[in-house]
């Protein structure tokens, strides 16, 4: 069987105490005089590092949910207040999770303030009005528009002003004013760990590889969370540390490594277990994904003596807030530097900004790359809109093509 | 019907010929499917500004660039373009308004070949000063994007005109709009639909005609005296003419809507006391939000709960989308502004090809008859 003959990745037993650490603090927050702030995945979370401000994430969040396989129960319980069973799983397991305080914790705390930026979507931006609703707490959004065609003049003094006002609404809501000098620290360890976290996504351009997106996806939990802490940096280190030596031994997380796969859109976080091993019994492994890959995408925009400045560019040209085209060629980019065979993607019912635009994405790479793509359609933490026998017969039917 | 009715009809029934009349003008056809397109730009710039709707065929085409759960306005339109029903347009602009609208821009950049294409990004949060001062280069650059296109400026005086062209059309639908409100038996739903689209497709000039003869014909007529229950429409786009006539069937009668192919679009008017600019930033700011932009958490709860009681409603009509979502997250707590103020509500779930229209109608008759 594929699982035993497989080297266990020893960083993860760290990554889950650091993880459990991590939302006991959040959890505890109120009896230790600390404040919370929710944030949305691809939210500017240096400055609230910098003020000391533990950031909670829904989204990461939801993934628990998911993988815990209380999706259907939450979102159900969302739909019985009111909300449309087509809306995103993660606004609707997290909106009806904070009133019946369900999910794997409990519920997550209470936020001070909820930090959204629309840079991924606008569904955030209606989640956390609702949320801003139900908790009567005070709401800053950095609307970073869209860059259909490129990062204009106009874009980026738009959002350049609002990094301002962020800051300005931290000091208002914490009654402090804020530290430039600890943010400039914050910032060059925000830049260390994206660095690290591309360096932990190269290896698996080795042959064979060393971990699969599966593994990324668990991993991706700490630059998401604790981008700019030491934590986050000393972790990454270690991470990079294992991986190199796992190449250097070649160690491979599909045993028989013989078909290379790149995966597009979220997981389908209630199903990584079959989906890998349903791919590694077809010896092909899934040595990267564009979603993991997001969170170092914006490493050339930051400015290391400027950071807080920089984020503005930062934060707007990230892989979901590019045209489709864009998002192509970064695909096509990929293919070649991993070397891959076929391309899956996961038509994620949830995401929108992410999966409309993937049928032109499969006819580009089809054309420009010629490699086989397969579409599976699925949802990021709702079951209800997955197929586990319709997925089965169509990786089978895509892994004979790959094979021929 | 009376006959200053019958422009709208020939417009909404056959779009396309509007539009060669326009072209026969030689002014070029722009497309768009959101209320915050700039029509006024567009017209100053000696264009034609014309809203798309699905023309409801099969999807076939689309299926290769939008997955089904898409909501079907946006494929049926995507359709529409690919099948080739659309070729009348000499180009298409986006402004930002929905997920699913900011990615079918780039799809329809990708696989449309139109000589003229403009993405026009406005604010999603319109509550500070630099959302408005970015509101303001957007425009600017759309109205450079236009110039570059037509080959002419847009004159200071170009501006005021079509500023001035549109706020009379605004002033006009809305005076419609309140007559029918007064005396809801002075115009069926079914015109007042027609009026409304219409004025989304016809010329502009003819329409600005159009409406001040029908507003005469209106304010001379002599309506026989109806109680309907009185009921105001929200949601996004409604482009089904026999729900309103459902509605009239069931005892009741539209005096009122939040749509954003309705009142929402055409509510108020563009300050004409300050710079053309600053009068259209003021306009695409401050005007009554759609969900997919954010101008304070309840402001669409306040608005949706004045306007019914401005307009005496006896419940509110949902007409959802399906697949719609910044509509879909607003609806239970706008749900929940209408029951603290005890005014019944309805939520129908609609598709562009309503096919369920036996349904509809029950739970219509259902509801408005406990009213």
């Amino acid at each position: 069987m594929s699982e035993k003959e497989k080297v266990k990745i020893a960083s993860a037993k760290k990554m889950r105490d650091i993880m459990t650490t991590y939302y006991m603090d959040a959890l505890t927050a109120k009896e230790n005089n600390k404040t919370v702030a929710w944030i949305t995945s691809g939210g500017p979370v240096e400055p609230l590092i910098a003020m000391d401000i533990i950031p909670v994430y829904p989204e990461n969040h939801g993934a628990m949910i998911g993988a815990s396989k209380m999706g259907e129960d939450l979102c159900t319980k969302a739909e019985d207040m009111g909300y449309s069973t087509d809306l995103c799983s993660y606004a609707r397991a997290d909106i009806s999770c904070a009133v019946v305080k369900g999910g794997p914790l409990g519920g997550l705390p209470k936020p001070d303030m909820l930090i959204c930026c629309n840079n991924i979507c606008g569904t955030v931006l209606k989640w956390y009005e609702i949320q801003a609703r139900y908790f009567k707490v005070p709401l800053f959004i950095l609307d970073t528009p869209i860059c259909h065609t490129g990062y204009t003049p106009e874009i980026a003094a738009y959002v350049r002003r609002q990094i301002k006002e962020y800051i300005r609404f931290l000091e208002q809501v914490t009654g402090r004013s804020f530290d430039h000098d600890k943010m400039k620290k914050v910032g060059q360890l925000a830049l260390e760990g994206q660095k690290l976290w591309q360096k932990v996504l190269n290896t698996t351009a080795s042959k064979p590889s060393p971990m699969s997106a599966f593994d990324a996806f668990f991993f991706l939990a700490l630059i998401v969370t604790l981008r700019g802490t030491q934590t986050a940096v000393d972790f990454y280190k270690e991470l990079v540390s294992e991986m190199e030596g796992r190449v250097a031994k070649g160690i491979s997380s599909v045993p028989h490594e013989k078909y290379r796969l790149l995966w597009d859109n979220l997981p389908v976080w209630y199903s990584l277990k079959w989906l890998s091993n349903k791919f590694s019994d077809h010896n092909a492994c899934l040595v990267a994904d564009t979603y993991t890959s997001a969170w170092c995408s914006a490493i050339d925009y930051i400015d290391p003596d400027n950071f807080l400045d920089s984020m503005a560019e930062a934060y707007t040209r990230i892989y979901l807030n590019i045209g489709v085209d864009q998002m192509a060629d970064q695909v096509l980019n990929m293919i070649k530097f991993y070397d891959v065979d076929g391309f899956v993607m996961h038509s994620n019912r949830s995401c929108k900004p992410y999966s409309f635009g993937q049928l032109d994405i499969m006819n580009i790479v089809r054309k420009k790359a010629g490699i086989p793509v397969l579409l599976l359609e699925a949802d990021m933490v709702d079951p209800r809109n997955f197929s586990l026998s319709q997925a089965e017969t169509r990786i089978d039917a895509f892994m004979e093509i790959i094979k021929q | 019907m009376i006959k200053e009715l019958k422009p709208f009809y020939t417009a909404v029934d056959d779009p396309a010929a509007s539009a060669a009349a326009v072209k026969a003008d030689n002014r070029p056809v722009i497309g768009y499917l959101c209320s915050y397109a700039p029509e006024e730009l567009i017209s100053a710039a000696g264009c034609h500004p014309m809203r798309l709707f699905s023309s409801k065929s099969d999807i076939s085409l689309a299926e290769n660039h939008l997955q089904a759960y898409c909501c079907s306005l946006i494929r049926g339109i995507l359709e529409d373009g690919l099948a080739g029903r659309l070729d009348y347009l000499d180009g298409t602009v986006f402004p930002h308004t929905c997920d699913s609208i900011q990615r079918l821009s780039d799809i329809w950049r990708m696989n449309m070949d139109q000589a003229f294409f403009a993405d026009v990004v406005m604010p999603a949060k319109l509550t500070t000063d630099s959302a408005r001062d970015y509101m303001k280069t957007v425009l600017a650059k759309f109205k450079a994007d236009l110039e570059a296109y037509s080959g002419n400026p847009i004159t200071e005086d170009n501006l005021k005109a079509a500023i001035a062209l549109f706020n009379r059309i605004r002033s006009n639908l809305n005076c419609i709009y309140t007559m029918k409100a007064q005396t809801p038996g002075i115009l069926s739903g079914k015109d007042l639909f027609a009026v409304i689209k219409a004025a989304m497709i016809m010329d502009r000039k003819a329409l600005d005609i159009c409406l001040e003869n029908l507003v005469l014909a209106l304010k001379t007529a002599k309506p026989p005296k109806t109680t309907p229950k009185r009921i105001i429409l929200s949601g996004s786009i409604c482009d089904m003419p026999d729900l309103y006539t459902l509605i009239e069937a069931a005892g009741g009668a539209v005096v009122g809507d939040d749509l954003c192919s309705g009142q929402r679009w055409f509510e108020g008017q563009i300050p004409e006391d300050i710079s053309p600019m600053d009068g259209l930033t003021a306009r695409y700011t401050d005007r009554v939000v759609c969900p997919a932009k954010h101008s304070g958490n309840t402001v669409r709860g306040e608005a949706l709960v004045s306007l019914a009681r401005e307009r005496q409603a006896d419940g509110v009509v949902f007409t959802l989308l399906k697949f719609c979502d910044p509509h879909a997250f607003d609806y239970p707590y706008l749900k929940e502004f209408l029951d603290q103020e005890t005014i019944p509500a309805l939520h129908l779930e609609m598709d562009d090809q309503q096919i369920n229209s036996g349904q509809m109608a029950t739970r219509l008759e259902t509801f408005i008859q406990m009213l």
